[in-house]
């Protein structure tokens, strides 16, 4: 195993493409990934588009917010939620989800997948 | 220290998770066998599998939680031989494990009492998820269904038969009456009523002496020589302690099945121990998971070297019937000398309670609690912790006459009663986590664990939260979430004084943090309520709900329904053959919904516009069936055609539908107009509702259907058409103005102070001073109205937010796919 961790970045899509404190979901391949624009915070989130509830592409649908500050989105099947940051499901410890690193370069927006 | 677990169910599982809290210093090498294919998962709530639960929802651990703890986890790998002498188990695999302590938690399989044709094709057992996954594929061709045993698990068993479809559903009985172990003969009479009314045959007094059929079963014969026909037969007779394992290699069992254990749980051999439904413990096997919970921890702490024992547990359930309330405790049926019994046999309510106490009339011994089982946790606790009773003891089933209310009940226990038996949660504990700052049942059963087992005791949680809030003096405020510290009706006047118009603009001023999907809906409402402005405006788009924002209901799947509005009802051929149209050549499943107007289901998210597009160049406008917000104004076809018809109640529902369309409010609003008393289109159930008369309209206001039926209330008699409108107007407005958030106007009505009467001054005698106002807020949004698909499907910036994928606008979701169904289609089930 190497000591470092390549990163590939795909590019997604242009900053204008991705509502205001909301998502859109990005084809990679065959995954779908939900990517957010957390305007209020100046940040950017991606997370697996699959709610691992009852198995639905839904997420990048999901509303954005903060519980304690940590900024998480809610599913708008059955409002299960979810932190941007780790992953983790902030109703019940069950589930969690995959999370990518997301890098903005000249207007364009970058998702950073394992390779 | 070497622990080999034999049996992954939910005891093993329970005893993995205690071991684990306690596995500090890595002092425990755990290594667990299990012979089912899954980790342990939640037996108790096995049913729900057929309500749509995965097998993954019902898991209580997945495999990495073993792991990622240093538990090694063997599954689909049955123990087979445990060699004592050399202290090692072997396995069906091959696998050779040494250990310093066993603990067998091989739990039970189901009892098959041996009739003969037994072995027959579409006879089961209700044990694993594998046993309901044939039972499930084994229903969908059969018509009758019958369950052997009318105990708490065969009923548990002939409802979810019922609930696969299979109407004809029989429990056959061998005892007199149903749960004889656990009911009392009267008890088990209205029970058997109840279950009756639900669908269920009910046949007591039978024993099976033989399952009829070729190779698949046709039906049963009885003793008596009477047959029952039938297509499949659940057994439920009762469990079989899997003891097979300890008999084989000379541990001592007990004669009527069960590996013998002391009160330290260890079996006859002092290094291995025995938990669960397998332990035979003083003559007994507890087939419930409480108990089992309480021997997992009783033998791990004696592992750690502290001092634990098993003493005996109680007995005490409920049905987990939905509707049917069945509840036992302590001792269901006196029989000591002198004990005293209170019975109250409600036959006009249909309920049947009744408690047992000792002959000095100061404790509860037990009980049963059939039709109405709300007092079950109290009375329970009450049992257990041995509370003196009040002077009149029939005041604690009497409930409402005693005066005394469950948050106040909840105080006189003491703190170490057990309020959560599933999980041991002792009221102290609870007690103790919302003094250190937990205010919601979430978070109480996140921290404690409380009320994660079986859930019954989640009433009694909730009292314990509210009463110990009010004790502390801590306020519980009305308000919307944590980024608002206003209730709804402070947030609406703020947001009109400051005249706020985005939801960043109204969190920048009012709130603070970065909202949630608590706040963002309700302030999105409340503006739209405010200044009518197209809710998919820019910085308010992603503040509405997800229904709202794609301007759809979303379904199962993730695709979409589109719900044109037919106002009163009435609808065109030529709009008929357009629907259909449309339907066709978007491959939409199309149904007549409860609201009088047709549902397209199945859209795909990019398809919604093209579709919106071609039905409004048709003259159709948005149903807003996806908002809280006015939807539909049903009718009966009124005085136009029918010989009892008073006025026109159709052109009137029109006309109320054409007013208040899009008007959005706290919660989703439903009208009708029916053209005289007979109340065909049922104005009386809806949250507000018209009658003609023969003088004019009746006006009823804050009547419900859905879960909590509720009949609207008459606010005013024999109005005109203009006089009828302008009242609803100011009792519409005054709604949208004072109603908490997702509060029907039904119980917006039960909690205001004064109801009906105060409602009526505020709205007929205009008691405020407010009515021009209202009435003035009212126009101002009537003539604000614009169909927001028409906008939406106009503005190609909205437009652009319909695509699956941003990169790839032209695909759809490949994750989406229907079955067939009666020449339509339908989603998919979701896993
Ligand atoms: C389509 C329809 C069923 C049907 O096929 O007939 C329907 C479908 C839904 N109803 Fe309903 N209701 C429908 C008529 C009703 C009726 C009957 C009526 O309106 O006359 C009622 C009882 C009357 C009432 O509301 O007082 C009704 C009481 C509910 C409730 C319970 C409300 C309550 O206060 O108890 C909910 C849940 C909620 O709103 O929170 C609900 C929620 C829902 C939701 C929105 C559930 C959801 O959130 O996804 C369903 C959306 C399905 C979808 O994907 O489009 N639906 N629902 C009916 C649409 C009528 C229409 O044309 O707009
Ligand atoms: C449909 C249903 C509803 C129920 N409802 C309730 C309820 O409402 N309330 C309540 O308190 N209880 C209820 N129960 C009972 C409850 O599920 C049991 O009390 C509980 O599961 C017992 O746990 P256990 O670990 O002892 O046994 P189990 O959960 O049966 O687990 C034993 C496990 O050991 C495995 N095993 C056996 N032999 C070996 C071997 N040699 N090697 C490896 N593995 C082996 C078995 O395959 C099984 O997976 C219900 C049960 C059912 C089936
Ligand atoms: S009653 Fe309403 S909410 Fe329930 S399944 Fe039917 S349509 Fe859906
Ligand atoms: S599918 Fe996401 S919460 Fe249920």
């Amino acid at each position: 195993m190497t000591a470092m961790e390549t990163m590939a970045w795909f590019p997604a899509c242009s900053v204008d493409d991705v509502p205001a404190n909301g998502g859109v979901c990005v084809k990679c391949g065959e995954e779908q990934i939900a990517l957010y624009h957390f305007t209020r915070r100046n940040e950017w989130y991606a997370t697996q588009n699959e709610c691992p509830h009852r198995r639905q592409m839904v997420l990048s649908r999901g509303m954005i917010g903060s519980q304690n500050d940590e900024p998480k989105v809610a599913c708008p099947f059955h409002k299960k939620t979810f932190s941007l940051v780790t992953g983790e499901c902030l109703n019940d410890s069950e589930c969690a989800l995959k999370t990518y690193p997301v890098r903005v370069e000249a207007g364009r927006v970058f998702i950073g997948i394992g390779v | 220290m070497r622990v080999v677990i034999v049996g992954n169910g939910m005891v093993g599982y329970k005893f993995c998770e205690k071991m684990a809290a306690r596995n500090t210093h890595g002092q425990y090498e755990l290594t667990v066998f299990g012979e089912e294919a899954r980790p342990a998962y939640d037996r108790v709530h096995l049913s729900e599998f057929f309500a749509g639960k995965s097998a993954n929802d019902l898991l209580l651990a997945d495999a990495g939680w073993y792991a990622s703890r240093g538990i090694v986890l063997h599954l689909g790998d049955p123990v087979q031989r445990i060699d004592r002498g050399s202290k090692t188990v072997y396995s069906h695999k091959g696998l050779a494990v040494p250990y310093d302590y066993l603990v067998l938690a091989t739990g039970s399989s189901a009892f098959v009492p041996p009739i003969p044709g037994i072995e027959k094709n579409g006879v089961f057992i209700y044990r694993t998820i594998e046993d309901l996954e044939l039972i499930g594929s084994w229903a969908k061709r059969t018509r009758k269904g019958t369950v052997i045993g009318g105990g708490l698990l065969g009923l548990e068993a002939a409802k979810a038969l019922l609930d696969l479809g299979i109407r004809d559903t029989s429990v056959v009985e061998f005892a007199p009456r149903l749960m004889p172990r656990q009911v009392d003969e009267a008890g088990a009479q209205l029970l058997q009523l109840k279950l009756e009314a639900l669908g269920l045959s009910i046949h007591t007094s039978k024993s099976t002496s033989a399952i009829l059929g070729d190779e698949a079963v046709t039906g049963l014969s009885f003793a008596d020589g009477t047959v029952l026909d039938t297509d499949m037969i659940v057994v439920s007779a009762g469990i079989k302690p899997r003891d097979e394992l300890a008999k084989a290699c000379g541990i001592a069992t007990g004669t009527r099945g069960g590996i013998v254990v002391n009160d330290f749980l260890q079996t006859s051999d002092d290094a291995v121990y025995a938990i669960g439904e397998c332990a035979l413990h003083r003559e007994m096997i507890y087939g419930l998971v409480a108990p089992g919970y309480e021997m997992a921890e009783v033998v791990a702490a004696q592992l750690g070297g502290d001092e634990k024992t098993f003493t005996g547990f109680d007995m005490s359930t409920k049905l987990k019937l939905i509707g049917i309330d069945v509840a036992s405790f302590g001792n269901p049926f006196s029989c000591e000398a002198g004990t005293r019994t209170i019975v109250l046999n409600d036959g006009i309510n249909g309920f049947y309670k009744r408690v047992n106490i000792t002959a000095d009339g100061k404790h509860l011994l037990g009980g049963v609690l059939v039709g109405d089982a709300s007092q079950y946790n109290m009375l329970l606790q009450t049992c257990k912790n041995k509370l003196v009773l009040p002077p009149n003891p029939e005041d604690i089933i009497l409930g409402a006459r005693g005066g005394e209310s469950a948050e106040a009940g909840v105080a006189s226990l003491p703190d170490d009663a057990y309020i959560c038996s599933c999980e041991s949660v002792s009221k102290g504990a609870i007690c103790q986590a919302i003094e250190s700052g937990e205010e919601t049942t979430e978070a109480l059963k996140k921290c404690t664990k409380a009320g994660t087992g079986c859930g019954g005791c989640l009433p009694m949680v909730k009292d314990l939260l509210n009463h110990t809030l009010k004790a502390q003096g801590r306020y519980i405020r009305n308000v919307i979430c944590e980024h608002f510290q206003y209730s709804r009706q402070e947030l609406y006047d703020l947001v009109k004084l400051h005249e706020l118009k985005s939801y960043e603009a109204v969190l920048d001023k009012l709130g603070t943090g970065d909202g949630c999907e608590l706040c963002k809906p309700s302030v999105a409402s409340l503006l739209a309520s405010l200044w009518n402005e197209m809710i998919l405006q820019k910085g308010n788009d992603t503040a509405q709900d997800s229904n709202d924002r794609f301007l759809a209901n979303i379904q199962k799947g993730g695709t979409y329904s589109v719900v044109p509005r037919v106002p009163g009802g009435e609808i065109t051929p030529d709009k008929l053959i357009i629907i259909g149209q449309v339907a066709k050549k978007y491959h939409l499943y199309t149904k007549i919904t409860g609201g009088q107007r047709i549902d397209l289901f199945g859209a795909h998210l990019s398809d919604l516009p093209l579709i919106w597009k071609e039905l409004i160049d048709a003259g159709f406008e948005s149903g807003h069936a996806y908002g809280k917000a006015l939807r539909t104004v049903k009718s009966c076809v009124g005085s136009t055609w029918c010989r009892f018809g008073l006025h026109d109640s159709v052109s009137f529902a029109i006309r109320i539908e054409e007013r208040y369309r899009g008007l959005r409010a706290p919660h989703k609003i439903k009208s009708a107009v029916s053209g005289c008393i007979r109340e065909c289109a049922e104005a009386q159930s809806k949250d507000f509702g018209i009658i003609a008369t023969e003088k004019g309209w009746n006006l009823y206001v804050c009547g419900n259907g859905g879960s909590k039926p509720q009949h609207a209330l008459l606010l005013a008699t024999d109005l005109d058409e203009a006089t009828c409108i302008r009242y609803i107007d100011r009792f519409l407005m005054f709604y949208i103005k004072t109603a908490d958030p997702l509060t029907r106007m039904a119980v917006w009505l039960n909690k205001m102070e004064g109801g009906i009467d105060y409602l009526r001054n505020v709205v007929v005698s205009d008691s405020l001073g407010m009515a021009a106002q209202l009435e003035a807020e009212m126009q101002l949004l009537v003539d604000s109205y614009r169909c927001e698909w028409k906008e939406a499907v106009e503005n190609p910036e909205i437009r652009k937010r319909f695509n699956h994928f941003v990169n790839a606008p032209e695909e759809k979701d490949p994750s989406i796919s229907f079955d067939a169904m009666r020449e339509q289609k339908r989603a998919k089930e979701w896993k």
